[in-house]
């Protein structure tokens, strides 16, 4: 059975509005990273999608998603080692007690 | 071209790749972090020594590096920002410690992220330079290991700037699904036909996110003020310049290549983004009482004026972007050598720290002063030139309105660049003089001032350069 584009466009669309969402709403700050993944993850959705159905050359959307599953990873790792450090300093992972700089 | 054709055009950032590695490498096994310092900033007048103006664009690596005049004037850009604000950190204290060599190291690999920002010219390696650059900025700002403000000021950048990538890869996606290509031109030319005009649409909105994330245009500004204050500020100093440049390089050669046809919608948006940022910028800047927060908003303001240049896009209008942001990185990397000099030796970021400086320390309130006059564009200084091209590259297209806006904005910038002056000159002192700056702090100084003065004396001479 191939399912049709449009079925796939908006699942990753709807990916895409849960990752936005948890963003806004989310106090956690792992929380945060793991929403922008999805997010992520709905762009390589589209665009392996995409290089099934429209692309001239299929390959180029499936090298890009794999490139963006690694910055995904290193992504990850530059924002864990800065929610360590900053748990170090100030014992929180919650971004409303994140408050030293405001206007 | 090919891989090994490109390569013969690409060993300046191959050295400066080697560079960077090697210096990390060496960072193991020498103890003096100063001579690391040297060599790192030996690696970049080496790059710049070796850098090369391309006779006719060549599509390096199969088109996806664009190595043209344009990338070509944004490569001296790079390298110039990254080599001043080695020489700013040089002497900075709070720096000073085990990790100084992985500083400078990390500095290089940025210099390199950069070049590739300029030259980008896929929509792949868009997103990987810009993650690159942006990887590294997140861990620069978090650079000092027990500083709470610092450690704040990366997350809320980290977060802020993933979110703004992601949003900005979504759009790539639908751009590449429309046009089944990633290469910049082959995207731009399949959005000419009917079908796809609305996806246009929709996609340089999402572009607008990413990359105006970047550029600190509102309504994606609001990290800027606290990841600028958090910073250490030689890294401030650097923010607010060349991701910023580069950010504008890439908005531009993206809107020229692939959004032209959709020209008069964006165009709009862009005026009003531009009136916005600058208008909430400066009405901001009036009533702050941190040195640092205070210059981050002035830099969000004049990330306003410089999408002026963008939103008319003539060819005026382009040419005064890259005028712009020339006179920009020598004023603002000099202003907050500035601040790093009074930050050291007052320990404090207040303005009130300011006051009397002029007594305090004559030499400091002078480059200051010469420094925030040419950030309100005040001839016979570079700021007057940048403002002077972008304001008439709006006249000329009929911009009416944005021009009328932006000049009641220089006005009020004009007058909280003045409030500092005053600060310094008319208020009494309330502390003992100052020691004089250490040598390479001073020779930045030096350096931005002459920068600041010879753009703003012999604009002809710059301008040569630019587009030559």
């Amino acid at each position: 059975m191939i399912v049709p584009l449009q079925h796939i466009l908006i699942f990753s669309l709807l990916l895409f509005a849960i990752g936005l969402y948890g963003v806004l709403v989310r106090r956690n700050i792992i929380g945060i990273l793991i929403s922008i993944e999805l997010m992520l993850n709905a762009a390589n959705i589209n665009l392996i999608a995409f290089s099934k159905s429209t692309s001239l050359a299929p390959e180029t959307g499936q090298i890009f998603a794999i490139f963006v599953i690694a910055i995904a990873a290193t992504a990850a790792a530059v924002g864990l080692a800065i929610v360590l450090a900053l748990y170090r300093v100030r014992k929180t992972v919650y971004t409303d007690e994140v408050n030293l700089l405001k206007w | 071209m090919n891989i090994l054709e490109s390569l013969k055009y690409f060993i300046p950032e191959l050295v400066l790749l080697g560079g960077a590695f090697f210096v990390l490498g060496v960072d193991l096994f020498i103890k003096s972090k100063r001579t690391i310092g040297l060599l790192s900033l030996f690696v970049l007048v080496l790059t710049a020594a070796l850098l090369k103006a391309p006779a006719q664009p060549l599509p390096l690596f199969y088109g996806m590096f664009q190595l043209d005049a344009f990338a070509h004037f944004f490569r001296y850009f790079a390298l110039a920002a990254v080599a001043f604000t080695l020489l700013m950190a040089y002497s900075y204290a709070p720096l000073k410690g085990p990790y100084e060599g992985e500083f400078y190291g990390l500095f290089l690999f940025m210099a390199f992220a950069l070049i590739l920002v300029a030259g980008a010219n896929n929509l792949l390696m868009i997103f990987l330079s810009v993650e690159f650059v942006s990887m590294i900025s997140y861990l620069l700002v978090g650079f000092l290991k027990k500083d709470a403000k610092s450690k704040e000021a990366a997350i809320k950048y980290l977060l802020f700037g993933s979110m703004a990538s992601a949003v900005m890869l979504y759009g790539m996606s639908l751009l590449y699904g429309a046009s089944g290509s990633l290469a910049l031109p082959a995207v731009g030319n399949a959005l000419f036909f009917a079908p796809f005009k609305t996806l246009a649409h929709v996609s340089v909105l999402f572009f607008f996110v990413g990359l105006g994330f970047k550029i600190s245009m509102a309504p994606f500004h609001m990290w800027a003020p606290d990841v600028y204050e958090g910073a250490p500020t030689p890294v401030t100093a650097f923010l607010t310049v060349a991701p910023k440049a580069l950010g504008f390089a890439v908005f531009m050669r993206v809107l020229a290549m692939v959004f032209t046809p959709s020209w008069a919608h964006w165009s709009v948006l862009l005026t009003a983004l531009s009136i916005l940022t600058m208008t909430l910028g400066n009405l901001t800047a009036l009533s702050q009482n941190n040195i640092k927060r205070f210059l981050a908003y002035s830099s969000i303001a004049q990330a306003g004026y410089i999408l002026m240049g963008l939103a008319v896009f003539s060819d005026l209008g382009r040419q005064g972007v890259l005028v712009y942001l020339l006179a920009y990185l020598f004023t603002n990397l000099g202003a907050f050598a500035v601040v790093t000099l009074i930050g050291e030796q007052t320990g404090s970021e207040d303005l009130a720290a300011y006051a009397g400086l002029s007594q305090r320390s004559p030499m400091a309130a002078a480059f200051l002063t010469v420094f925030l006059v040419s950030l309100a564009g005040i001839p016979p200084l570079a700021g007057f030139i940048g403002k002077y091209y972008v304001f008439a590259a709006a006249i000329q297209a009929k911009f009416i309105t944005l021009t009328v806006v932006a000049a009641v904005n220089s006005v009020i910038a004009a007058y909280y660049y003045f409030r500092i002056v005053r600060l310094m000159y008319l208020v009494p002192a309330s502390g003992p003089a100052l020691a004089p700056a250490p040598r390479p702090l001073f020779i930045t100084l030096g350096l931005m001032f002459a920068g600041v003065l010879l753009l703003g004396l012999f604009p002809a001479f710059f301008l040569g350069l630019i587009w030559r």
